[in-house]
Parts: C-alpha cells; sequence; structure tokens
C-alpha cells in the first residue's frame, strides 16, 4: 500500500528532480504538440464563433489540404506554386459549403449543421481517396524551407534535443494565432464575424451579407487546416489517421471555451503538456497508454465543474 | 398637395417629397394573404406610422419595405425609382435601418461595440491596416468612433458603453438597437414596435427619442405600433392596417375620426 502512494505521490517528482533535462525534454515535445492541438482547436473555434456550427471536417480538412499540396507536388508542380493552388483549392471548398450546403440550411438548428459537416466529412474523406490514394506520403517538408534538423542543448552535462521543426511549428503558430487574434478584434470583418455569430437578422439590418462571411471563415478554417496539415505531416507523415488528432481537439475546447481563441492557445496547451508529462511519470501505474485517454478525462472533469471551459462566454440565464 | 409638393407641419417642421412609395402590395404566405393590395407613401422628413390591431400586417409590411419579405405583387419606389429585387443587406446599404419587435441585438458586444457595426457599410479601408491599427485605418476609426459616441451620448446610454448588451434591462436594450441603427446614418429609420413592452415611463423617453432624431437628425421614420395613443401625438400621417387590408391614411385626426378604424379597434355593434 505504502509503495503505492509513494509511486503515485511521490516517485514521479523524485524522477524528475534528478533528471531535470529529461524533464525539460518531455516539457517542451509536450509544449509543441499542445501548440499544435491549439491550432486545430482554432479551425473549429473560427467556425463555431461564426455560425454557431461544431465543424466535424475540420480534422479531414487538416487532411486534405495536406494531401492536395503533396499530390500537387508529385504531379511536379513547384512546391510555392502548389501552396498557392492548395490555397485555391480550400477557398473553393469554402465557397462550396457556403454555396451548396449552408445556405440551403439557414435558420435550421444546430443539430442539423453538425450532421451536414459529418455529412461533408465523408465527402471529403471519398474524394481525397478517390484523387490521392489511401497510402502514407510523405509531407515536403525541404521544398517548403521548412528546416529539419536538430539542436542539442546541454544544461549541465545533461541533453536536450530541439527538432528544429518544432520550433518553425511553434513560431509559425504564434504568428497565426496573433494574426488571427488582430484580424477578429480590430477589423471590420472580424466585428462582422462576431455580429453574425449572435444574431443573423440584426447583421443583415446593419448591412452584412451572411454568404460573405461564410465564404471567409470557413476560407479562415481552411487555412488554419492547411498549416496544422503542413506541421503535423512534417513531425509524421501525411496520412488518413492524422484525422483522428483532429478528436484531441474536442477535449482542447472543452477545456478553453468553444468560443475563444485564447482559449484554445491555454487548453491546447494544458493538454499538451499534461498528457506528456503524465503518460512518463505516471503511465507506468496504468500500464501506459495513457496519452490515448487523459485529455478526455480532463474534460470530463471540466465539464462536470466548469460547463462553460476556462475562457467561453459567460453562460447568461435571463428568467 | 403632389407628391413633389413639400409643407410645413403644425410645430413648424417641413415635410417634403415622398421618398418611398408602396404601390398595390400584396404578400402572401401559401394560402395565407397577409398584406392585400395596400398603397401608401412616405414622405421625406416625416414620422408616419403604420398602425393596426395584432395579426393587421404592420410587421410583414416593414419586412417588406426592409427586404425581408419579397411581395408577390406590387411595386416598391424609393426615391423616384422602382426598386429591383434585393437582399437585406443592400437594401440597408441603400440607407434603409431598422429595429426589431423583440430586439436583435449582438449579446456578447458591449453597447459600443454594438453600435459600432452600424458603421460597418461605411468602413473602408484595407483589413491589413485595420489590424495593424495604423495610419488611415486608425484615423477612420477614430472618426466612426466619435460619430458613435455622439448617438450614444444623445441616447443618454452612456452609462452601459462598456456593458455587454445580454446583461441589460429591456428599456436600454432597446435604446441600444436604436443606437445602432442611428449608427448607419438612415435616409429611413423602420422602428417595429419601439414602445413595446414598457411601462409609462419609458415609452414618454422613447417617444422624447423618436421626436428629437426625427427633429435634429431629420430622418425619415416609419414606425409600427399596436397602440394607437401612443401614435398619435408622434405621427404626422398614419396607415391602418386590419387583416392586411388597409382601413385608412391621413392625419391622426382623420384616422382617429374614420368609422372603420373605430369599428375595427371598438368592435362593432351587431
Amino acid at each position: 500500500m505504502l509503495d503505492f502512494l509513494y509511486s503515485i505521490f511521490v516517485g514521479p517528482f523524485v524522477d524528475m528532480w534528478s533528471l531535470p533535462d529529461f524533464l525539460i525534454q518531455v516539457l517542451w515535445e509536450g509544449f509543441v504538440s499542445g501548440v499544435l492541438y491549439a491550432l486545430i482547436a482554432l479551425g473549429f473555434v473560427l467556425i463555431f464563433k461564426a455560425s454557431g456550427v461544431f465543424n466535424f471536417a475540420q480534422g479531414i480538412m487538416v487532411v486534405f489540404s495536406a494531401l492536395t499540396l503533396v499530390g500537387l507536388t508529385e504531379l511536379g508542380v513547384p512546391a510555392f506554386l502548389a501552396l498557392i493552388i492548395t490555397l485555391g483549392v480550400m477557398y473553393m471548398l469554402a465557397f462550396s459549403v457556403e454555396r451548396f450546403v449552408l445556405r440551403k440550411l439557414v435558420n435550421q438548428p444546430d443539430i442539423i449543421l453538425f450532421m451536414a459537416t459529418i455529412g461533408l466529412t465523408n465527402i471529403l474523406i471519398g474524394l481525397g481517396q478517390w484523387i490521392f490514394g489511401g497510402e502514407t506520403k510523405t509531407m515536403i517538408t525541404e521544398q517548403l524551407w521548412l528546416p529539419t534538423g536538430s539542436s542539442v542543448w546541454e544544461p549541465g552535462g545533461g541533453l536536450v534535443i530541439f527538432q528544429h521543426i518544432d520550433i518553425a511549428a511553434t513560431v509559425i503558430a504564434v504568428l497565426m494565432i496573433v494574426g488571427l487574434g488582430f484580424f477578429f478584434s480590430y477589423t471590420k470583418v472580424g466585428r462582422a464575424l462576431r455580429a453574425v455569430a449572435d444574431d443573423h437578422q440584426a447583421s443583415l439590418s446593419v448591412g452584412i451579407s451572411l454568404n460573405q462571411i461564410w465564404v471567409i471563415v470557413w476560407f479562415a478554417a481552411g487555412i488554419v487546416a492547411l498549416v496544422t496539415g503542413i506541421m503535423w505531416g512534417a513531425r509524421s507523415d501525411v496520412s488518413f489517421s492524422l484525422q483522428i488528432i483532429a478528436l484531441k481537439a474536442l477535449p482542447v475546447l472543452v477545456l478553453g471555451g468553444f468560443t475563444s481563441i485564447p482559449g484554445a492557445i491555454v487548453g491546447g496547451l494544458i493538454i499538451g503538456i499534461g498528457e506528456k508529462i503524465f503518460e512518463i511519470y505516471w503511465g507506468p501505474l496504468f500500464g501506459s497508454g495513457v496519452e490515448g485517454w487523459f485529455a478526455y478525462v480532463i474534460a470530463l472533469i471540466f465539464l462536470l465543474f466548469r460547463p462553460q471551459g476556462l475562457f467561453g462566454d459567460k453562460i447568461i440565464e435571463r428568467v | 398637395m403632389t407628391a413633389t409638393d413639400s409643407y410645413v407641419t403644425p410645430d413648424g417642421r417641413t415635410i417634403g417629397g415622398v421618398m418611398m412609395e408602396m404601390k398595390n402590395i400584396t404578400l402572401r404566405f401559401g394560402g395565407v394573404v397577409a398584406i392585400k393590395d395596400i398603397s401608401f407613401d412616405i414622405r421625406e422628413g416625416e414620422i408616419r406610422a403604420i398602425i393596426g390591431p395584432n395579426g393587421a400586417g404592420k410587421s410583414s409590411m416593414l419586412n417588406v419595405i426592409n427586404g425581408f419579405y419579397h411581395p408577390q405583387e406590387g411595386e416598391v419606389w424609393f426615391r423616384g425609382e422602382k426598386r429591383p429585387s434585393m437582399k437585406p443587406y443592400q437594401i440597408a446599404a441603400q440607407g434603409i435601418a431598422r429595429t426589431f419587435q423583440n430586439i436583435a441585438l449582438f449579446h456578447g458586444m458591449t453597447t459600443v461595440e454594438n453600435v459600432m457595426t452600424g458603421r460597418q457599410l461605411m468602413m473602408k479601408k484595407n483589413f491589413l491596416w485595420q489590424m495593424l491599427r495604423v495610419g488611415p485605418a486608425m484615423a477612420e476609426e477614430v472618426v466612426h468612433r466619435r460619430r458613435c459616441e455622439e448617438i450614444i451620448d444623445f441616447l443618454e446610454i452612456q452609462h452601459i458603453r462598456k456593458e455587454p448588451v445580454g446583461n441589460l434591462p429591456y428599456g436600454l436594450q432597446k435604446r441600444v438597437e436604436l443606437a445602432r441603427a442611428l449608427a448607419m446614418e438612415p435616409k429611413l429609420l423602420l422602428l417595429d414596435e419601439p414602445m413595446a413592452g414598457m411601462n409609462v415611463e419609458e415609452k414618454e423617453d422613447m417617444s422624447r427619442f423618436i421626436l428629437d432624431v426625427n427633429d435634429q437628425y431629420g430622418t425619415t421614420i416609419a414606425l409600427i405600433e399596436h397602440d394607437m395613443s401612443v401614435v398619435m401625438d408622434l405621427a404626422d400621417r398614419v396607415v391602418v392596417l386590419d387583416y392586411g387590408k388597409m382601413l385608412a391614411d391621413g392625419t391622426p385626426d382623420e384616422v382617429q375620426k374614420n368609422q372603420a378604424v373605430i369599428d375595427a379597434y371598438l368592435g362593432v355593434e351587431h
């Protein structure tokens, strides 16, 4: 019994203390995956803010955009041209979603729109496999001038390895999040986005075109998906199994709140770092595989005590 | 009195020629006729009321003017031109603003932000500049913000400028909604039951604001009410609807003496 308590409350901290460089390594790994979770969650938040829809298709959009990019370069298109064409494809996707799905479903209950995004997921999976095939592809990291090496840091005789791609992913994600933050807070389009999220009729009455706004948010979510796809693809590979990581965005959103960009970031980091630490230091207690469920347990606890998340819009009840 | 004549009201305001003309409007929802062959006009600078009992077709008429509904028959003329079928946001761009019977505000935003959305169509600078908050975009933001603050002062809602509107009491929400519509600097302002659900004091405040808006900004106002007494002191001319049909059109005095109107409101003896 005492051994068991020791292995929960004391052992892991002794391990952390005795190998500080390893702890730093774990924290860094957790931080990077946290940043990438945050990126995925950001794609969800964008669409949720503007249309109140939980976009189930965000995960497959990540895969689809990455596949398009890689597929094009396999055909011999230069990398940067392929990048631009992929952006064009994501715009076409946003346009089609608005034209053929959202426009038909204006004023329908949210659950109907949610179901529509599940349908969209299946269409994109089918389309992706039909066009690009089902096999795993390698991200064109070098053609996009992304760094591939690694640096070693030796604090007091220890050893911490930083993959350059991880550093690049962090920098790009931060730039992207800051850019979107400014876009939402200070531009008239950003203001219009928030207006549409609140009230459709009122938005129309002040001269906001709903159709235009929806194309813009879905395109923005498409850009976020592309960046996420490039970064995840560079760390692992590009395959349809990538969309599973999109499910990790769900606990991130529960934690951070569905409507908050800062929430997506903080939620992503908590989940990313938390699950790495827990896996490494407490994992053996559970026979490892902790990474698979840790995030969902945290989300469950949050749902019990703070259902609107850390930064979500406060739930105002008027009776 | 012809369409282009202007005249001066007893209280000294000048009413211009016809701004908007509804010609033989008929609106049907399936088999239900909401509005049947109604024609009337709205003149520059006047306060025009549309009244009638519940279900008379008042809100439907406002939605036709505002473009939420498209009538099956009839024409809408605005400033001497026949208006083609347009979307509500395009009509907003023409200078027609409105408020809603059951308040449509952006609940998550503060009062100031809500009012700023009214300037949406006037902000022209590139979003990249707006993001960076520099140069011409910042100057533009400041100009519009100043204008919004003036309107907020005008409607006496300074104390709730930074308050999320979802938290505000009903009467103040109505006022914020009016402020947002005014921020659009509309040529024609449509008010859907601006006094609904208010107590006497709030009604008096709102009446005063409506008169002030018309007086100071020269805004043409078309408003809907089902309470006849409220409108009589406010409106220059009144249209009375009942079951989608027009009962009367004239000054408040004329309308009040009209037998059909009296029957509709008080009931006919059988």
